[in-house]
């Protein structure tokens, strides 16, 4: 039942593109947003998790906890990305066409990396959703975009390449890449330096995919250059599905090994506390959020350095509610975009009392972020606290806690700059976004105020849900 | 005993040419080494028993992305005129790549000698009977979807990105 | 596993750090934008050799082609979007140069 997910896509795409009949942007546009709240509910449906479509076509096909938790964050983001398309006044309509249909196409394979349990379809999956990531980034052909995307693209595919040879060698190991054999191989050979070096290559061609601190070359300038409605999607969910996900899965093949245990929690850290500082000085609002989104996905590579269930727990949950408010703070860039015009912070100021739905949803997305009590990210930091300090690494816990007053920081101030202060006389005359964002805001922020006040019920949920 | 002469002999002219096709100075040249090194690499997959994948990179690689790189380099050709270098620079840069891919090379040589190979359990000269083609690539269905997937991406990227807007004059 | 097998498996293992450090160097050191994917094909050359070899030395030559086939589709599809990327950018800027890409920051 859950491969439905995969074949929708495609023969969605197939259908727009037959040519027979004239379709208009519009009724795209809805179609790609009625699948995603489809797959919103559909995974809530009680037979999702039968195999008999799977077994039929006799594919390798798995859908677990972990699995259930990504689909759900991807339904959420690409519904909040296809709501700010709707409403972005800069994409020409022929362009919004393809949009959708690179979406849709992204979606088919993010919703497919998700189920696979095969380390070369993983590489394949990774690079369907790159291949549409660069299309998508330079979608609107101006100079920032092209070079972002190109920049990106050499980038990506150096980390390709040493995925790629990593598969290689595990594969000539292990006789065939299924992940149950290749856990059997690395139990009995993990020390032998050849499979450590392969190890260590994926590893790093992973965080080079994810956004880790020193290898995190690429992602300001995508974030920032690209157009609004891609950087909702991929910042969204893109970054960390083919980046943290799949290093949850290779550290469950690779059996919670201790030096790779060190790795995470060592840049981990260092991509929390270098990128809080980096966010601290920034003029772009974009550039701003993307530093603040590398800082985050610190914070999901030391949950999984712990070790632990609970740490993985931590970590899941975290990538939840930081793919959540994270959108919807690109959401109210794209709002902010299209009604200032400007994306520096020294040009805006007092914006609260013109646009309220936009300031109010803003203020409760940077108190998530930085785990304030009864919002979501609250929860998930204390999770990630708890995990790190119950499995013996107590000074990477404190670390953890004294960042968070960081990334307090440079949000009380970006929050102070862009919407209190005082209203200048050019911004008399704005108004509130267009409909179709303020719904995504609304949805994003329901979501996020939900999560943190039923959490015990969400635990509950998520405990039966591992229990896969 | 020709037959491991034969193999390190390839790897040799493939690793010389690709070091030309790299730091040369006009791309056209470059483009072509790359055809080249293109065609050796073909031939080694043929010699390491994998006759399908050595022809699929043989009019693939060798015919279409040759092709793919000259046409891109001729599109945007006539920009170019008027920028002749002296190829000091290219002399330079084939020396330091060399001295570095020797640094390399002896340093793998030392790092992995023969007992950290023993633990690979199947290890013969391919002399292992296999099935045919067609039933091992109903093992691998999942990479069909994905194929599927990438060349309907392929075919929306050279729509949006070769076809001239409404807006742009 | 004989002793000539080793030794030819042994320089299979060394030849994909080798064209993996000449792709970056090309890519690092580049004057020219063609001349880095010209870079990222010779570190796609290097991976396909280490496929080759690991399907060969480990017994399973089958399930290697598949994966190469695999992978030169895949390649093909990159290389068709990155010269798209390239159509586009020496339209706005009228020169192959790499000095006009290094704008953005970080």
């Amino acid at each position: 039942m859950f491969l439905l997910l995969v074949l929708i896509p495609l023969f969605l795409v197939l259908l727009l593109n037959l040519n027979l009949y004239k379709v208009n942007y519009k009724i795209a546009v809805l179609i790609a947003g009625l699948f995603s709240l489809f797959q919103m509910f559909f995974i809530f449906s009680p037979n999702f998790f039968s195999t008999g479509l799977v077994d039929l076509l006799s594919l390798r096909f798995e859908c677990d906890g972990i699995s259930w938790i990504m689909l759900f964050s991807i339904a959420i983001v690409s519904f909040a990305a296809i709501c700010v398309l709707y409403a972005s006044e800069t994409i020409a309509s022929g362009k919004k066409f393809h949009f959708v249909n690179l979406v849709l196409l992204a979606l088919a394979g993010m919703n497919g990396l998700v189920f696979v349990r095969d380390i070369f379809s993983i590489y394949v999956f990774i690079e369907i959703i790159a291949a549409t990531s660069y299309v998508l980034i330079a979608l609107d052909k101006t100079k920032k975009s092209l070079e972002a995307s190109f920049k990106y693209l050499v980038i990506s595919s150096v980390a390709t390449v040493m995925m790629l040879s990593a598969v290689a060698i595990l594969f000539m190991a292990a006789g065939s890449t299924d992940f149950i054999k290749v856990a059997q191989m690395y139990k009995e050979y993990g020390a032998n330096p050849l499979i450590v070096v392969a190890s260590v290559f994926f590893i790093v061609g992973l965080f080079i995919k994810g956004g880790v601190m020193p290898f995190h070359g690429w992602l300001p300038d995508a974030y920032s250059a690209s157009p609004n409605p891609t950087s909702v999607f991929l910042a969204g969910i893109v970054t960390k599905t083919t980046g943290i996900y799949t290093l949850v899965r290779l550290y469950a093949i690779f059996d919670f090994n201790y030096s790779m245990q060190l790795v995470f929690l060592v840049f981990g850290s260092l991509s929390i506390v270098i990128a809080a500082i980096g966010a601290i000085n920034q003029d772009n609002f974009k550039r701003m959020l993307a530093y603040s989104s590398i800082s985050q996905v610190g914070y999901i590579v030391l949950a999984f350095g712990s070790g632990t269930i609970l740490g993985v727990f931590a970590g899941m949950f975290h990538l939840f509610n930081h793919s959540v408010f994270k959108s919807l703070l690109f959401v109210n860039a794209s709002a902010l975009e299209s009604r200032v015009n400007t994306n520096q912070i020294h040009n805006m100021s007092g914006l609260a009392s013109r646009m309220p739905v936009t300031s109010t949803t803003s203020v409760i997305a940077f108190l998530s972020t930085a785990g304030i009590p009864p919002l979501a990210g609250f929860w998930s930091k204390l999770l990630i606290v708890l995990a790190l300090w119950f499995s013996g690494n107590k000074e990477f816990a404190v670390l953890a806690l004294l960042a968070s007053i960081f990334t307090l920081t440079y949000f009380l101030i970006m929050q102070k700059k862009i919407f209190f202060g005082q209203l200048k006389e050019k911004f008399n005359t704005i108004k509130e976004a267009r409909f179709t964002i303020r719904l995504a805001s609304l949805f994003l922020c329901a979501i996020t105020i939900l999560t943190g006040l039923f959490f015990p019920i969400i635990l509950n949920f998520m405990a039966f849900l591992f229990s896969f | 005993m020709e037959n491991l002469y034969i193999h390190i002999f390839l790897l040799a002219l493939i690793v010389i040419i690709s070091v030309f096709a790299v730091s040369h100075y006009r791309i056209i040249r470059g483009a072509i080494l790359l055809g080249a090194v293109s065609f050796l690499v073909s031939i080694s997959l043929f010699m390491l028993k994998a006759p399908i994948a050595a022809m699929f990179e043989l009019s693939v690689c060798t015919g279409l992305i040759t092709v793919i790189f000259i046409s891109v380099i001729s599109l945007t050709n006539p920009v170019y005129a008027g920028q002749k270098k002296i190829n000091e620079m290219s002399m330079v840069k084939k020396i330091i790549i060399l001295f570095l891919i020797v640094a390399v090379c002896g340093f793998f040589i030392y790092l992995f000698d023969e007992k950290n190979i023993n633990w690979i359990p199947v290890m013969n000269d391919a002399q292992k009977t296999v099935t045919t083609k067609d039933s091992l690539w109903n093992l691998r269905h999942v990479d069909l979807i994905g194929q599927a997937l990438i060349l309907l991406t392929g075919i929306f990227a050279v729509v949006v990105l070769f076809k001239k807007g409404k807006e742009e004059k | 596993m004989n002793a000539e097998s080793l030794i030819l498996f042994k320089f299979y293992i060394m030849i994909m750090p080798i064209l993996f450090i000449i792709g970056i160097f090309a890519v690092m050191t580049a004057k020219n934008i063609v001349a880095i994917i010209i870079g990222i094909e010779i570190m796609t050359k290097g991976v396909t050799l280490l496929l080759a070899a690991s399907g060969y030395f480990g017994g399973n030559p089958e399930i290697a082609q598949n994966f190469i086939i695999v992978m030169i589709i895949i390649e093909v599809v990159i290389l068709t979007i990155a010269s798209g990327l390239i159509v586009n950018i020496v339209k706005k800027y009228d020169s192959l140069s790499t000095k006009n890409i290094r704008n953005l920051k970080g």
